[in-house]
């Protein structure tokens, strides 16, 4: 699956390396780190980590939509 | 809108994507291609010059996330090469045509290359997922000394990946520090001594002149002074050329620094009239933003892409009323362990004033001044103070920043320490940027 985070908007509140700790991770003060391709088994926790973010930061590629209009 | 051409999208990446999201989000029903020069569907840059470069993700791995259904005809691999604007027609490499309605131009930019880099290997560029790709694959080799010549956002990222991979590098910039030109050498003194403590031979003040290389690979840098440095492998890292050569032939006013739009992101034609069908957004385009009084600014950030794809979208379904876009630059950037944010445009900013924690201690927020307004602010490790300070800067405020608390002492404002600007041709004047690059 396809993930990203706006890095602008992103605040390091680390809401999101609590609910998928496997893909998202925080660095010295506040580096955001994250995967950006998390296996499709991960959707649940990339999705809870998704909602927990204040400031609304991550995109997800809904699963509907995974390949829709693959080139 | 109806016509049955319907849109067309040159430029397969962060901002063509963000843009055919917004045209369906916005209700366009119509017909909708993708034209894009890469064999790739859309990606994210920002990853490559960090966690790529680290070997920590995989230069394929960064595709964008597609964020709802564009129901899209794609044309990856095959770079539009001409536009006829009389007969609404673009042409692609492989020899077809394109007719179109309306056209956005979402062609970004592309590494500017060092002249002459193909006589030797050894020398890499780092803008798209391919160059990543190669120069990850060389730095895994263990080469025995990087040089990075220059020390903008990408040069220093680049820098601080070498010093994670325990490579030694050196990194040469003609300014007094890095990113001189984006924060001013008040503040790019301090990332100088982060640099420095990381282990960083830095050599500021200093030119290549010249890369030297025997038996096909380069293995020097020839200095305008007359040193020269030992390098098997050389990252260039002098910023990025505007993707415009393919509008020469359409009569637009476009050139290396971008196309010039109106201030509702419509394309303007040499005569300097917006031509009502074309559009551009992202990297390419540089607009009078009226929070700049109107002055024409090109933006190099992943945030300017983003809103400023919505906003020509928003514009290209509502040709009647066509709304201006102003835009508050921002950017990102982590490297040596630090997270570095940035909002507004500092060149030209008279004074400096750290407002939240010290440079001393690696942390702080500095405020930059022009003229007794707020113009620009930056943190190092103090992001959580930021959004206040943009709120300030669109709002124009006074300029050194008033505590709130009487108790507190004055803030000290300092030159920031902006080098002298680049000579530029007369005739073109001086076209402000932010570049990523
Ligand atoms: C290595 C790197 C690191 C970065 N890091 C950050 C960061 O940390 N923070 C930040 O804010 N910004 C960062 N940026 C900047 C950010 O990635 C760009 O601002 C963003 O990619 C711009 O998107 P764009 O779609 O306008 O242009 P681009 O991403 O340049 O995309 C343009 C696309 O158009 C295609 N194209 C070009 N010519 C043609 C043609 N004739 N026909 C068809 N297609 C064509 C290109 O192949 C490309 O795919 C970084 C950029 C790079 C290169
Ligand atoms: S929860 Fe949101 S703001 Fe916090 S670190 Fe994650 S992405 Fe950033």
């Amino acid at each position: 699956m396809r993930v990203v985070v706006d890095l602008n908007r992103c605040q390091g509140y680390a809401q999101c390396c609590y609910a998928a700790p496997a893909h998202f991770e925080l660095r010295g003060h506040e580096i955001l780190f994250y995967d950006p391709a998390p296996p499709e088994a991960a959707r649940g926790r990339i999705e809870r980590a998704q909602q927990a973010c204040p400031v609304r930061a991550i995109s997800v590629e809904g699963i509907d939509l995974a390949e829709e209009d693959a080139p | 809108m109806s016509g049955r051409a319907g849109i067309v999208i040159v430029g397969a990446s962060l901002a063509g994507l963000r843009g055919a999201e917004a045209l369906r989000r916005g209700g366009y029903e119509g017909p909708l291609t993708l034209v894009g020069d890469e064999p790739y569907r859309p990606y994210d840059r920002p990853p490559l010059s960090k966690h790529v470069l680290a070997g920590e993700l995989a230069a394929d791995a960064t595709a964008l996330p597609q964020l709802l259904p564009l129901r899209a005809r794609w044309r990856l691999g095959s770079p539009a090469t001409g536009l006829d604007r009389n007969a609404k027609i673009v042409r692609l490499a492989d020899g077809s045509s394109l007719a179109y309605d309306t056209l956005l131009v979402a062609t970004g930019a592309r590494a500017r290359r060092w002249p002459g880099e193909a006589e030797f290997a050894g020398i890499f560029t780092i803008r798209g997922r391919d160059e990543a790709a190669d120069l990850r694959a060389a730095l895994a080799r263990d080469p025995r000394s990087v040089l990075i010549v220059g020390g903008g956002l990408i040069g220093c990222e680049a820098a601080s990946c070498c010093r994670d991979l325990g490579l030694p590098v050196t990194l040469v910039d003609p300014n007094p520090t890095p990113l001189a030109r984006a924060l001013g050498t008040l503040v790019g003194g301090t990332l100088a001594a982060r640099m420095r403590a990381a282990g960083v031979d830095l050599r500021p003040g200093t030119q290549v002149r010249a890369l030297e290389g025997e038996a096909g690979q380069v293995c020097r840098a020839r200095l305008a002074d007359g040193g020269s440095i030992a390098a098997d492998l050389v990252i260039v890292a002098l910023g990025a050329v505007r993707d415009t050569g393919w509008l020469s032939e359409g009569g637009l006013a476009a050139d290396a620094g971008g196309l010039t739009c109106d201030g509702a992101c419509r394309a303007l034609t040499r005569m300097g009239v917006p031509d009502p069908n074309i559009f551009a957004a992202g990297d390419v385009a540089r607009w009078p933003n009226p929070l700049y009084g109107g002055r024409l600014i090109a933006v190099e950030h992943w945030g300017n892409a983003v809103e400023q794809a919505a906003h020509a979208a928003r514009n290209m379904l509502n040709p009647a009323d066509p709304q201006p876009y102003a835009h508050l630059p921002a950017f990102w950037s982590s490297q040596f362990g630090l997270n570095i944010k940035m909002v507004g445009l500092a060149d030209g900013a008279d004074s400096v004033a750290i407002v939240q924690g010290s440079r001393a201690a690696g942390r702080f927020l500095a405020v930059y001044g022009r003229e007794g307004r707020t113009i620009a602010a930056v943190s190092f490790d103090e992001a959580r103070w930021l959004p206040a300070y943009a709120e300030r800067i669109a709002a124009g405020a006074a300029f050194p920043p008033i505590h709130d608390a009487t108790d507190q002492p004055a803030i000290e404002t300092r030159p920031p320490g902006f080098p002298p600007p680049r000579p530029f041709p007369a005739s073109r004047g001086r076209v402000p940027e932010a570049a990523h690059a």
